[in-house]
């Protein structure tokens, strides 16, 4: 079935298919649309929702269901996703699977409801106290909301661990064609093992974050290490007419679908350029990205920059030499224009 | 010889890293009375396999190192929403959320409050100490006056740091708990009786009869600074004299547990049902020019549905569609606009910075996207915006229509963005077949059928004046 939808309500239609037992969430600019939608067709399906009293208590109750086994989720938008930072710290920390959708808006504080890429590094660095680290999952586009939407419940239960899906306000209210999944995923494997669920069966199952014993917490954290270098079979990204490109974007979400059409009017005019677009932002597909640290690179975000740091940051871990990475950027909830991007390009050859 | 066994704790506390029946707990402290008596009652009631119960920060973190139950920590405060979740989603769960007066008092009010106004299916029990024992005793928001505190040297005061919170009676202006009570394990007389409303108030949770709230003042001998007779003592006669004990409310006979919920019908079968149209998949094709439009005015004027018929039309084309539409507090302002770009593949940027195609409602906005347009462009607007002070442009194509008068003279002035279709149709400016635009049309007010008619009115008499006035 293909059908026309906003990116807010493709959302919650990829957490149904996945098979999405509730949702918990407050009200917040330009994430409302998901709660909206959530409100109305989980109930449909027999499943949870509940308008939390705020952001906080919307990512516990992710945690209490996802502590119960249960396919969980929430959805934001920047400064609820501060709020927010302590319980997926919780949630990382004692293994809870959770998915959570941030619609990025401009920041920082109360900022305004328009695009922005600035909660980079809050989502893909930790965000929270401790070492740890969410999945982060990058979409662009409606279809892309609902299918990672999707794929993220199965990540959060595979790895055991929070999966934000790192949207922005233009993706969350835009409407474009969509195809719906065809059927309902079946439910995660191995739950009963782990689960507190009210059952005989997981009367002895228990979680718990503290840990006095500090060579018991040192090997927990060692063990999150690991699972965290284990992720990187997870990590991917999309390349765009790239083979022969002599300027390459990297761009992820929405600056990448405008790095895209500046690729095809560059073409057009005789530029090669190619886009290189991280689909997973934690863990980063560090190798396909050291692979064109020949050619001449041009970030592209909505950020000051948080995104070219890391870049810079995956060059260096990888193959230990860093390539000049230009920065073509806006904030405080300005598109980056097409015309500035393919000028950065132009610049360069 | 016997003794007696403590039913539903562990035999061994191993969980706590050591084999050992001593508990963590200091000696006079009332939570492992009250840990006693919640897994008795438990155990008693054969609920044990069904429990699960939520743990606070502060001492009782460490209470599954005993409760021989399924056990979930929580952050600080945040009992009452994990509690939440957990009743929620497993139905037949007993659900525990086991706070502390720091706990639930401060950091956590508005989730037990929230929690307790919505009635949720769980039992809290709230130890109350008037002190933040864990980290050494500090004033909390059941500290009494006059009481020294490590952050309340001088003694608490009321001109300051405020009364004591009396959380049952705050609770006791609730609608929705079925059962408020305040007990004490001071001494035996008030053990037998908190045993009591401990086994009620989980004879509730049984019953799945709705929100039960049991406070239970404790003493704390460390942070108060005094030995376990004396901390006894302050429980039972100072504690008492702000904080009196009782059963406050027990609607238990009158309450009913919820309904089972309705039968639920499958994912795919909701979807297949929903009021949205199903449209064929969009297809490559690399005839199509790509089309990036503004369509723009005021609210009211039906621009952002302008917009959805035409990405509805394009679908129906097997375009590649995007609408992009202003919201939030600029909506709120009056303005309305939408960029849409229909494309024969994939769309990279949805945001429209040059349109080839702007339709424009109002001066304002005539004014803001005219600069903007592609050389070599189209703009429709509004004949009555249009003036001798107009702006303009040599290099775009200006289309006036009289598209709010000619739907004012046919039964509404909200149609004239149908007036406008008509225009882009007659014009075939966008190149989409004109039985997808007609069935866009309608599709758009498939919320609204009975404008319909209105509405194809409205359409046939600006198709009829397109015909007659423009090229």
């Amino acid at each position: 079935m293909v059908r026309l939808m906003k990116g807010n309500e493709a959302v919650v239609a990829g957490a149904l298919y996945a098979g999405c037992d509730a949702f918990f969430g407050y009200p917040i600019t330009p994430a409302s649309e998901i709660a909206h939608a959530a409100a109305e067709w989980l109930p449909a399906v027999g499943r949870v929702f509940i308008q939390a009293e705020c952001e906080t208590a919307s990512i516990n109750m992710v945690y209490g269901a996802g502590a119960a086994g249960k396919l969980a989720m929430t959805a934001t938008s920047g400064p609820g996703m501060s709020l927010m930072q302590e319980g997926l710290s919780y949630m990382a920390g004692t293994g809870i699977p959770g998915v959570v959708v941030n619609i990025q808006r401009a920041g920082p504080a109360l900022g305004n409801v328009y695009t922005e890429q600035a909660d980079y590094n809050q989502a893909v660095k930790g965000g929270g106290h401790g070492s740890y680290h969410a999945m982060v999952l990058a979409p662009a586009s409606v279809q892309e909301l609902c299918d990672g939407t999707m794929r993220a419940f199965a990540l959060a239960f595979q790895y055991r661990t929070p999966v934000i899906v790192l949207s922005d306000a233009a993706q969350g209210q835009m409407t474009e064609s969509m195809r719906l999944p065809v059927v309902e995923h079946d439910r995660p494997a191995g739950v009963a093992a782990w689960a507190v669920q009210g059952t005989a069966a997981s009367r002895g199952n228990l979680h718990t974050s503290i840990f006095l014993d500090v060579d018991v917490l040192e090997g927990i954290n060692r063990d999150l290490q690991r699972k965290y270098a284990a992720m990187q079979v997870e990590a991917a990204a999309e390349e765009y007419r790239i083979d022969d490109a002599e300027v390459v974007f990297l761009a992820y979400g929405t600056s990448s679908r405008i790095a895209r059409t500046a690729v095809d009017q560059l073409r057009a005019t005789g530029v090669r350029a190619g886009l290189f677009r991280p689909l997973t932002l934690f863990p980063f597909p560090r190798e396909a990205l050291c692979r064109l640290a020949d050619r001449k690179l041009v970030v592209v975000e909505m950020s000051c920059g948080q995104f070219r740091e890391d870049v810079i940051g995956q060059f260096a871990a990888g193959i230990r030499k860093v390539p000049e990475v230009q920065l073509v950027h806006r904030m405080g909830g300005v598109l980056v224009s097409v015309d500035a991007v393919a000028e950065a390009a132009r610049k360069l050859v | 010889m016997s003794t007696k066994r403590t039913v539903g704790m562990f035999e061994s506390f191993d969980r706590s890293g050591r084999a050992t029946r001593s508990s963590h707990y200091c000696a006079g402290c009332g939570h492992g009375i009250l840990h006693k008596l919640i897994t008795e009652a438990l155990v008693e009631l054969g609920l044990q396999d069904r429990t699960v119960v939520v743990s606070p920060i502060g001492c009782a973190v460490f209470g599954y190192y005993y409760w021989d139950v399924g056990n979930i920590g929580a952050a600080h405060g945040r009992a009452p929403a994990v509690a939440t979740a957990v009743s929620r989603t497993i139905p037949q769960a007993v659900v525990v959320a086991y706070q502390g007066d720091g706990d639930l008092a401060a950091i956590g009010f508005n989730c037990a409050v929230q929690a307790a106004n919505r009635g949720e299916r769980m039992v809290t029990f709230m130890v109350n100490n008037c002190t933040y024992g864990m980290t050494g005793g500090q004033m909390s928001p059941t500290s009494l006056l006059g009481q020294r505190t490590l952050t309340s040297p001088q003694g608490r005061e009321a001109a300051t740091e405020g009364h004591p919170l009396r959380v049952a009676e705050l609770f006791n202006q609730l609608q929705a708990p079925v059962y408020i009570a305040r007990c004490s394990v001071a001494d035996t007389k008030r053990i037998f009786q908190t045993k009591q409303i401990v086994r009620k108030a989980l004879e509730l949770q049984r019953d799945g009869k709705g929100y039960a709230y049991v406070e239970v003042l404790s003493p704390c001998p460390t942070a108060m600074g005094l030995d376990a007779l004396a901390s006894a003592r302050f429980t039972a006669e100072q504690m008492e004299q702000v904080f009196p004990l009782g059963v406050i409310r027990d609607h238990s006979t009158q309450a009913v547990p919820l309904p089972p919920p309705a039968p639920a019908c499958s994912v795919p079968d909701f979807f297949a049902r929903y009021r949205d149209r199903d449209f064929p998949a969009p297809v490559e094709d690399a005839t199509y020019t790509e089309r990036r439009m503004i369509v723009a005015g005021s609210g009211g004027q039906g621009i952002l549905v302008l917009g959805l018929c035409l990405i509805e039309a394009g679908a129906l084309a097997q375009r590649f569609v995007t609408w992009y539409p202003t919201y939030g507090p600029e909506q709120r302002g009056g303005f309305a606009s939408c960029a849409l770009v229909i494309g024969g593949r994939t769309i990279g940027s949805p945001h429209v910075e040059h349109p080839d195609i702007l339709v424009c409602l109002t001066r304002p906005m005539l004014e803001r996207f005219l600069p903007l347009v592609k050389p070599g462009g189209v703009v429709f607007c509004d004949t009555m915006i249009l003036g001798p002070d107009a702006p303009s442009r040599p290099d775009v194509r200006i289309v006036a229509v009289p598209a709010t008068e000619l739907a004012a003279a046919n039964g509404s002035s909200r149609a004239a963005n149908t007036v406008m279709l008509t225009a882009l149709l007659h014009t075939r400016v966008t190149g989409l077949p004109e039985e997808a635009i007609l069935h866009a049309r309608d599709a758009t007010l498939r919320k609204k059928p009975s404008l319909i008619a209105l509405n194809r009115h409205v359409f046939d008499a600006g198709l009829a004046w397109c015909r007659q006035n423009l090229p």
